[in-house]
This record gives C-alpha cells, sequence and structure tokens, in this order.
C-alpha cells in the first residue's frame, strides 16, 4: 500500500498549519454538461465548512472527487496533504464519509454494521468491541444495537450511518445534506453531534440546502452555483454582501399611508398593500429616528417589522439566476422579494434547473 | 500492514460479511436449490423411463441407469443456479449506499467482490452436497471412484462454481437491479438444458451439436461423469479446465473494470 507522507509537509505544518482540504480550479463535466467549472477551495483544519446550493449545482459531485469516489475532469485538489488522485489512500486513510443516501448494510444488525467498519479499520479483537459499543450508546442506538439496520427510522439509520463514519477517528468528515429528510428534533440532535466532533478537533465539510443550518454550525460558508463559488465567508459576511435590511410600516387606512409616505420622503411605496418600506439597518437608534417622525407627523403606523438579512438573502440574491441558459438570465439588480421570510422554501430556485444530471449514488 | 495481509484480512471481513447475509435470509439460496432439485426428481421419476431409453439405445427403460447419468449434470446445474443468487445480491448490494462508504476506505479495493465471490462458492459447495444427498437418497452410486478421483470431482465443482461466480458477479454489476441481473443471469440455468446434461449430445439436431458440444457446461459434465461413472473423459478434461479458467480470469477482469468505474 503506498504511503506517502512526507516528513517534510508534516513538519512544515507545525509553521503553518496544513489546510484540512484545497483545492485549485476543479472542473468536471458529464458529457457537455458541466458540473463543476473551476472550484477553489481553502479549508482550514478544524473547522466547519457548509457548502450551500440549490439541487443540482454540483454539491454531491464536489464532496465525490474531494472523497475520491469519482476523478475530477481538471484542476487539483489535497485532502489532509494527500493529492487526491496521487495519494488515494493517504486521503481516504484521514477522511470519513457519510453520503446523501444511507450508507449502512441494511440487512445486518447496527452492531455488524459497527463491527464491520472496526474490522475493515484493522482494530484488534477487544478494541473493536469497545468502540463500537461506544459509538452506538453515544448516538442512542443501543437498544436498536441487534436489530437490522433495515428496520431503523431514518433518523436512526443516518445516526447509525455517521457513527460508522466516526469508527476510524477520521480527521475530516464529509457529511453530505446530512439532516435532509430528518424530523426537526433528529436535526437539532445530528447538530450537536457535530458540534461535538468540531469540539474534538475534527474538520466537518458539510454540504447542505438548509440556509439555517449552514448559519448554525459553519464557521465558513460557501454558495456553489452553476458549478462555481458564487461567495465564499463566514455567515456574517456573506449576509453583508447584500443590502436589504428595511423596516416595513403597514397601514390600516389609505390617508394615514399617504401622509406617512408623505413626511418619511425616501421610502418604497406599495399603495395596494398599504405598506411602506424605509432602508434601515434595524439598529435602535434609526428605529428611534423613524418613529421619532412618525410620531411628529402624528401617523400611526397599524404594524411595524423590521427585517435584517439573512442568509435566505444571500442564497437567492447570488443563485436566484441559476436557469442555465444565461441569455435568459433575469437582471442581476432584480432583487429577490424578501417579505415572505425566511420560511420559504427553499425549492423555487431548484424548480428552475431542467437537466441537471441525477446525483445519486451509482 | 503489506498488501497481501491487507488484501486477506479485507477478503476475509467482506467474507464474514456476505456469509451473514445468506445466514440471515437464507431464502433466496434454498428458492434456488429448489430449481436443480425439482428437475432432478422430475427426470428421475417422470421422465425417466423415457429418457432412459434414449440413452440406452433402445434397450428399455433402465431408470437407476438414467439416474446415473443425469446426476453430473445437475451438479453443475445446481452451481448455475446459485451463481443466479450472487448476480441478484451483488445487483442489491451496488445500490446500497454502503459500497460508496467502502469505496471512500483505505482498504484492499477488490474485497468487496472477493467476498461476495468466496461466500458464493461456499454456498454452491453446500447447495451441490445438498443435491448429491438427495441423488444419493434416490439411488445414484458411483462407479468405481477412487478416493483421488472424488476429490478431482470436488475440485473440478469448486472451480466451475469459481469461474460462474465471477462471471455472475460481472453480470451483477452491469444490472440496474435485481430483477435485471436475475434475468442476466438465467442463461447460466438455461445453458444446462442446452447441453449433454439430459440427453447426450449425439441425440440432438446435426447443426445444434457443436453448440452443445464446446459449451462450458458439457465437457464439465463429461468430466464430472468420467471421474464418478469411469466413462471416457478424454479431451473434456481439458477443455472443462480451459474453459473454468477462461471464464474467471474473463470474469474477475470484468468485475474489476466494472467496479473500479467512476460510481457516477
Amino acid at each position: 500500500m503506498p504511503v506517502s507522507v512526507m516528513p517534510t509537509s508534516s513538519r512544515g505544518g507545525a509553521h503553518a498549519p496544513l489546510p484540512a482540504v484545497s483545492a485549485v480550479g476543479l472542473r468536471k463535466a458529464y458529457g457537455d454538461h458541466t458540473v463543476l467549472d473551476g472550484v477553489d477551495l481553502h479549508i482550514p483544519a478544524g473547522s466547519v465548512f457548509a457548502l450551500l446550493g440549490p439541487n443540482g449545482a454540483g454539491k454531491t459531485t464536489l464532496v465525490k472527487i474531494l472523497s475520491t469516489l469519482i476523478t475530477a475532469d481538471g484542476g487539483q485538489a489535497q485532502v489532509a496533504g494527500h493529492d487526491i488522485t496521487a495519494s488515494s489512500d493517504g486521503v481516504r486513510a484521514a477522511i470519513g464519509v457519510t453520503g446523501q443516501f444511507s450508507a449502512v448494510d441494511g440487512l445486518i444488525t447496527g452492531e455488524e454494521n459497527m463491527l464491520l467498519m472496526a474490522d475493515l479499520h484493522h482494530l484488534p479483537g477487544r478494541e473493536r468491541r469497545r468502540i463500537a459499543a461506544e459509538l452506538l450508546e453515544r448516538f442512542g442506538l443501543t437498544d436498536a444495537a441487534k436489530k437490522p439496520a433495515q428496520s431503523y427510522s431514518g433518523g436512526m439509520k443516518r445516526r447509525l450511518d455517521i457513527a460508522m463514519t466516526l469508527v476510524g477517528a477520521p480527521r475530516i468528515i464529509f457529511l453530505d445534506e446530512p439532516t435532509t429528510g430528518l424530523d426537526p428534533r433528529s436535526r437539532h440532535t445530528l447538530w450537536q453531534i457535530i458540534r461535538e466532533l468540531v469540539a474534538s478537533g475534527t474538520t466537518v465539510f458539510l454540504t447542505t440546502q438548509y440556509l439555517e443550518e449552514a448559519d448554525q454550525l459553519a464557521d465558513r460558508i460557501a454558495v456553489l452555483n452553476d458549478g462555481r463559488i458564487a461567495a465564499e465567508g463566514t455567515a456574517d459576511e456573506l449576509k453583508r454582501l447584500i443590502p436589504g435590511g428595511h423596516v416595513r410600516l403597514r397601514f390600516l387606512g389609505p390617508a394615514a399611508y399617504r401622509s406617512a409616505a408623505a413626511a418619511l420622503g425616501d421610502t418604497v411605496q406599495d399603495e395596494e398593500a398599504l405598506t411602506l418600506r424605509i432602508p434601515s439597518d434595524g439598529s435602535q437608534r434609526e428605529l428611534h429616528a423613524l418613529l421619532g417622525r412618525l410620531d411628529a407627523a402624528g401617523i400611526e403606523a397599524d404594524e411595524l417589522t423590521v427585517h435584517t438579512p439573512d442568509l435566505d438573502d444571500v442564497f437567492f440574491a447570488l443563485t436566484g439566476s441559476t436557469v442555465p441558459d444565461r441569455s435568459h438570465r433575469p437582471d442581476r439588480s432584480s432583487e429577490p422579494d424578501r417579505s415572505t421570510g425566511p420560511q420559504r422554501s427553499s425549492e423555487s430556485p431548484q424548480s428552475t434547473e431542467p437537466h441537471q444530471p441525477k446525483e445519486a449514488a451509482r | 500492514m503489506s498488501s497481501l495481509s491487507l488484501a486477506v484480512r479485507d477478503s476475509s471481513t467482506m467474507l464474514r460479511r456476505n456469509l451473514l447475509h445468506a445466514r440471515r435470509y437464507p431464502s433466496l439460496t434454498l428458492n434456488l436449490l429448489l430449481t436443480p432439485i425439482v428437475l432432478l426428481l422430475l427426470f428421475v421419476y417422470i421422465f425417466g423411463d423415457a429418457m432412459s431409453s434414449v440413452i440406452s439405445g433402445g434397450e428399455g427403460p433402465d431408470r437407476s441407469a438414467y439416474i446415473a447419468y443425469v446426476v453430473p449434470g445437475l451438479l453443475l446445474m445446481t452451481i448455475g443456479s446459485t451463481v443466479v443468487g450472487t448476480a441478484v445480491s451483488v445487483s442489491n448490494d451496488m445500490i446500497e449506499g454502503i459500497i460508496a462508504r467502502f469505496r471512500t476506505m483505505a482498504i484492499h479495493r477488490p474485497s468487496v467482490l472477493i467476498g461476495h465471490v468466496l461466500g458464493s462458492v461456499l454456498q454452491s459447495v453446500m447447495s451441490v452436497i445438498l443435491v448429491g444427498v438427495v441423488a444419493v437418497a434416490i439411488g445414484f452410486r458411483s462407479v468405481d471412484a477412487t478416493a483421488l478421483e472424488w476429490l478431482a470431482a470436488f475440485g473440478l465443482l469448486v472451480l466451475f462454481a469459481t469461474a460462474l461466480t465471477w462471471i455472475a458477479v460481472g453480470m451483477g454489476l452491469v444490472s440496474p437491479n435485481a430483477e435485471a441481473a436475475s434475468n442476466n443471469a438465467m442463461p447460466l440455468i438455461l445453458l444446462p438444458l442446452l447441453s449433454s446434461a439430459f440427453t447426450p449430445v449425439g441425440s440432438m439436431p446435426g447443426w445444434f451439436r457443436p453448440i452443445a458440444e464446446y459449451q462450458p457446461f458439457t465437457p464439465a459434465i463429461e468430466t464430472l461423469r468420467g471421474l464418478l461413472l469411469g466413462s471416457e473423459i478424454g479431451a473434456d478434461g481439458w477443455l472443462a479446465v480451459a474453459w473454468c479458467l477462461g471464464l474467471a480470469v474473463l470474469g474477475y477482469f470484468w468485475s474489476a473494470a466494472k467496479f473500479d468505474g467512476d460510481a457516477a
């Protein structure tokens, strides 16, 4: 087995910590459909990196390339200091992968699945049972350990899946949409697990289409769109990328609406709904000033809501134009309508993806 | 760890996994075992009198002679039938995400397939023994077979099982689902019907004889007959071994290429 840990690179790590994952110009195409169009990544060790993007953006393809499941057409990448093509076994020894589709053996029990992983990591006899039992306990699967994995619920399968990934104590973990299809409770359990992993020094590479998830977990977030990284940064940095904080005032009658519009001046007006949108960062000082002006004019708004930009806004601003045919791109300046708030499902941009290849395993 | 000991260790882990599957879900194996046993009983008790007239050259029915004639072919058919299960389980396995997991681990890559093959060969041997027991129970007896000949017969059966299993693994890998795998592997059950298993090649229409004579089952059946019943083996022995080695090597490289291809 080729083991190619070069002493220089590991010693060099003491000075400038090696990134867990770094990639330059990764490309992948299926036929004439380009899935990844030059992706660059730099993920520091010990951090959580979230790759955000609509369905078909190429998230799974990127994970498959970095985890040595498929090869890239162009570009290069190092994972845990190993080149993904030249030293794929080195990469494999350092990573754990939980794919989008449950990677458990449904025909055997949860415990047998864990012992299978322990055997494949060549753990010694007593150690394997101890680690299997420990992880089953930690993931709340001890009671179900003797049952076939195919009888597990979606949340249990996902937990078993991640427990199996952890058997070899990988330094870098890839989680491809780990909470897709889970109920809110299982989702929060998983978030807790991911936070614990990071606390113990593991690097986590996470893909998700849930903005809240990226916001909750990730140190850095990249938005993948049309095979390119459309933006990258912390959640706050990304939110700063787009304007959009505002205060929304609603009035009961047209009279109050008109006098408010006149008194406030610079507003976005919606006469039909009797609402005004006033650009604002939502700070106490600006709110105070706004209310002062309303009071001075003797106007009472029926409803006041403060809207600060969230990742939804970033997401829609960056991926709103995902129609592959660029000639049909809507104007960049047409800002997404924010009034429906963060609960708006992220399905709308995905349905505009007409011919993405199926990213399913096999 | 050296690459050989890694290969042995991971392959034996995978073999344990496959045996666990077989033990937990024996119904597939048992269903496949039904075909050769039913055929054995059918050909001996229903068609036995008519068929034995054919092989004895019109000297009248002799059912026990026909039992001796038909058993070697049915033992090999048992292997063909068992490996259909291999194709199905490989195909099922590839759909499972666990294979993707194995691919991302630093393990001996072919061990997944080797586990399937070893498990399947063991199952074939067990099935052959079961069918053999039924055959002996209804009156099959070897004729002057020495221990060495029994050993050679056993070796041939194992070699034949290995060859067909590798082909079946390849079939399982190229099949999108279990149904397709089962259909693709069907020739492995049908081929014995077009061999000398039930009736001598000489009794077949002339244009068909070369096909029946040189397909992999016939030389293996004739060799088995020679070893257990003392008939002439001739060139069939080498032909059988050549077929087995050829199919095994072909199946191995075909499967390995399919398994190593891009998972997407």
